[in-house]
């Protein structure tokens, strides 16, 4: 009987918070859009969620691709297929792990930094004396931080993707010495440009949205304490990085499935 | 209780106020004159914050209404709301200044967001008012490098920038030494008078609040307890206001917070 | 983190520029975008096959060996029930003789299939709309397995083994 009601509680909890979520989400997108005066706000944020995320996204490309591309040849060197390289590099950085390594990295880097700066936004009450000043804190703060994720994400998840497939390049042909020729070939044969690289492309956006909206919920809702901003911040890592990975699972069905 | 509109610029009428099942306020009655520094004083914990939001009707009370201006502050549509809250300022007990802007982009703030002044002119007002907290010449610090007391003026330069007819102190003197904390009660006094201006102080400091205050409230238990100039509350035989005014650690108000029976719960 | 605003401005474009040019290599280098994008020269011709095997649209076209074009798509003829194979051969100032063999060959064991043209000896030469006549079909490693097995079993009882095979 207690394990029902706590069931019951939690399954309500979990309810409200989707609801609070999206009631926020709609705020956001509600608010009416000036562009002279959002698109500055828009820059700014760009530079700190997007510029300032590159190093990472380069660097962890690059060995991404390399590792693969170090794993798939000793793999197919058992099958002498070792020519099949570059498609395998092409098609697993493509499909999966250029939206989802960069997503999950995102979450990491740029959606906690956005949480915990909108938290301590809150905590300082610089978002109350906004909203006193008569400027509306979620077209203000929330809006251009939300809209900057979107954008970011899938540009650095095909910045991650040409990195990661030139560093299995790197490996395969200018280490291994596989053909340069082969390698390119067998690559553009097989990947298509609107079934693997325009779907991944389309899957980082969602990503690049959900964890957005995750990230500038919780800040926007975290309790102004200290611990409040850390367990906020901890919640759009994990929340972030599940969500990511359950919908990669979706997308993927439906991608394989209809598309 | 209900005076007349006129020289009245805040009346806030059978106000009461719910968090959870806490009752804050119950069925409070507050007017605050127009051109007059108002203190509201009472212990910690009894929601003088929640007063002030409750005024900028970011909160909402539970039952009762509150007019500002003549306006019912809670039925105003978002844009007239937010229209009204251009006549007021608040300062916030942390100043809340924005962490990625010096002290000329806080001030300078309002003025961006509400209105198209050339920028020479956004410059010329932004330094008249930081000059008028003395603090013109930290016009290029960040927040982070300005002292407590510094950083309140600043905001309260910021509060002031737009020329709003009231004004809402929340806890202006906690964490300052003595010398800020003169400063920021001759500044209240001085802008009070100098820009006609009508200021509401929220603060638990009798002193500071006594000496510039010209009408007290002293809220208790979500009631108001007393009310008047400060030298009648200062000569008030009510157990409760004397208890309060001079700082006495038990009386009406308990020193205890409510708890079973002490001897019981040592040996139990 | 206060940065001149004009930094800002350019570090985004230089992001963006970036982001724009990893799409590019993404289309070009890795989808091979370029070689289905440069129409103005090609041209298309049909073959037809009786077993196409694992042949599928993007599959490379080659004279021995060498890239010429590639498999823009495959439909069935629902008449004779042979698989009608759409090529898109590059360059129309290389004249390719219209009696040309075209094979299905995989590249390696595991590998992909792609088309291999045999060049004829005819004057004439392949043009839009032309067809290849000869062809050969994808070796189909399950048949030649079977193929293998019948003769090594021998003519010994060719008489028992012909009637189940046929069913």
């Amino acid at each position: 009987m207690n394990f029902l009601q706590a069931l019951g509680t939690w399954a309500l909890n979990v309810c409200e918070q989707l609801g609070r979520a999206s009631c926020f989400l709609f705020a956001t997108l509600g608010r009416r859009p000036r562009f002279i005066r959002t698109f500055p706000l828009l820059i700014q944020q760009l530079y700190a969620i997007g510029v300032l995320s590159l190093l990472i996204i380069i660097v962890s490309g690059l060995f991404i691709g390399m590792v693969v591309s170090l794993q798939g040849y000793n793999t197919l060197e058992k099958f002498s297929a070792t020519q099949q390289l570059g498609q395998l590099v092409a098609l697993s950085v493509t499909r999966e792990l250029g939206p989802v390594i960069t997503a999950l990295l995102f979450a990491g880097r740029a959606g906690s930094a956005l949480t915990a700066e909108i938290a301590l936004m809150k905590a300082t009450e610089q978002l109350a004396s906004m909203e006193m000043m008569g400027v509306d804190p979620l077209w203000r703060i929330i809006s251009p931080r939300f809209w900057a994720g979107v954008i970011s994400m899938p540009v650095l998840a095909a910045i991650f993707s040409a990195v990661a497939i030139y560093g299995g390049y790197l490996v395969g042909v200018k280490w291994l010495g596989l053909d340069a020729g082969a390698f390119w070939s067998n690559m553009q044969s097989t990947v298509d440009f609107h079934g693997d690289v325009i779907n991944g492309l389309i899957k980082s956006l969602i990503f690049g949205f959900v964890i957005t909206w995750i990230s500038v919920y919780q800040g926007y809702d975290a309790v102004p304490t200290a611990e409040g901003i850390a367990r906020a911040t901890t919640r759009t890592v994990v929340y972030g990085s599940l969500a990511v990975l359950s919908l990669d699972f979706i997308l993927t069905a439906v991608m394989l499935g209809g598309w | 209780m209900i005076p007349a509109a006129t020289d009245n610029l805040v009346t806030l009428a059978q106000i009461s106020f719910k968090r959870g099942d806490r009752l804050i306020f119950n069925d409070i009655n507050i007017t605050i004159p127009r051109g007059k520094i108002v203190g509201i004083m009472g212990p910690s914990g009894t929601g003088k914050t929640t007063l002030l939001r409750l005024i900028g009707a970011q909160l909402k009370p539970t039952a009762g209404h509150i007019h500002v201006n003549g306006q019912n502050i809670h039925q105003l549509s978002t844009k007239d709301l937010y229209l009204a809250r251009r006549q007021m300022g608040m300062l916030f007990q942390s100043g809340g200044l924005f962490t990625g802007m010096n002290t000329f982009e806080n001030v300078a703030f309002p003025l961006r967001e509400h209105t198209t002044l050339p920028e020479t002119m956004i410059r010329d007002i932004v330094l008249m008012k930081l000059e008028a907290v003395g603090l013109r010449g930290a016009v290029a610090l960040n927040p982070s490098e300005l002292s407590g007391g510094m950083s309140r003026r600043v905001a309260l330069a910021r509060a002031i920038v737009l020329d709003p007819q009231l004004i809402m102190y929340d806890e202006p003197f906690t964490g300052l030494d003595p010398i800020a904390k003169g400063v920021i009660v001759q500044l209240i006094k001085k802008l009070n008078n100098a820009l006609g201006l009508t200021s509401i102080l929220v603060s638990h400091d009798i002193h500071e609040t006594c000496a510039i205050a010209d009408l007290l409230y002293i809220l208790a238990d979500g009631h108001i307890i007393g009310s008047g100039t400060p030298a009648e509350l200062l000569k008030s035989e009510h157990p409760s206001i004397k208890q309060f005014m001079q700082g006495l650690p038990d009386g009406m108000i308990p020193f205890q917070y409510p708890a079973k029976d002490y001897a019981k719960d040592l040996l139990s | 983190m206060q940065q001149p605003q004009r930094w800002i401005e350019i570090t985004v474009g230089f992001f963006l520029l970036i982001g724009i040019l990893a799409l590019l290599m993404l289309g070009l280098q890795v989808s091979g975008l370029s070689t289905s994008l440069t129409s103005k020269n090609s041209y298309e011709v049909t073959a037809n096959f009786d077993n196409i095997g694992d042949l599928r649209p993007r599959a490379p076209v080659t004279i021995s060996g060498v890239h010429i074009g590639e498999v823009k798509s495959i439909s069935l003829n629902p008449v004779s029930f042979k698989a009608i194979v759409t090529l898109t051969l590059n360059d129309n100032k290389m004249l390719i003789p219209d009696d040309s063999a075209a094979s299905i060959y995989t590249a390696g064991i595991l590998g992909s299939n792609y088309i291999e043209l045999t060049p004829g000896f005819d004057d004439t030469s392949l043009h839009q709309g032309s067809m290849i006549t000869s062809t050969h079909s994808a070796l189909i490693l399950e048949n030649l397995i079977g193929q293998l097995v019948y003769k090594i079993g021998g003519g010994s009882d060719n008489a028992s083994k012909k009637p189940t095979k046929a069913n």
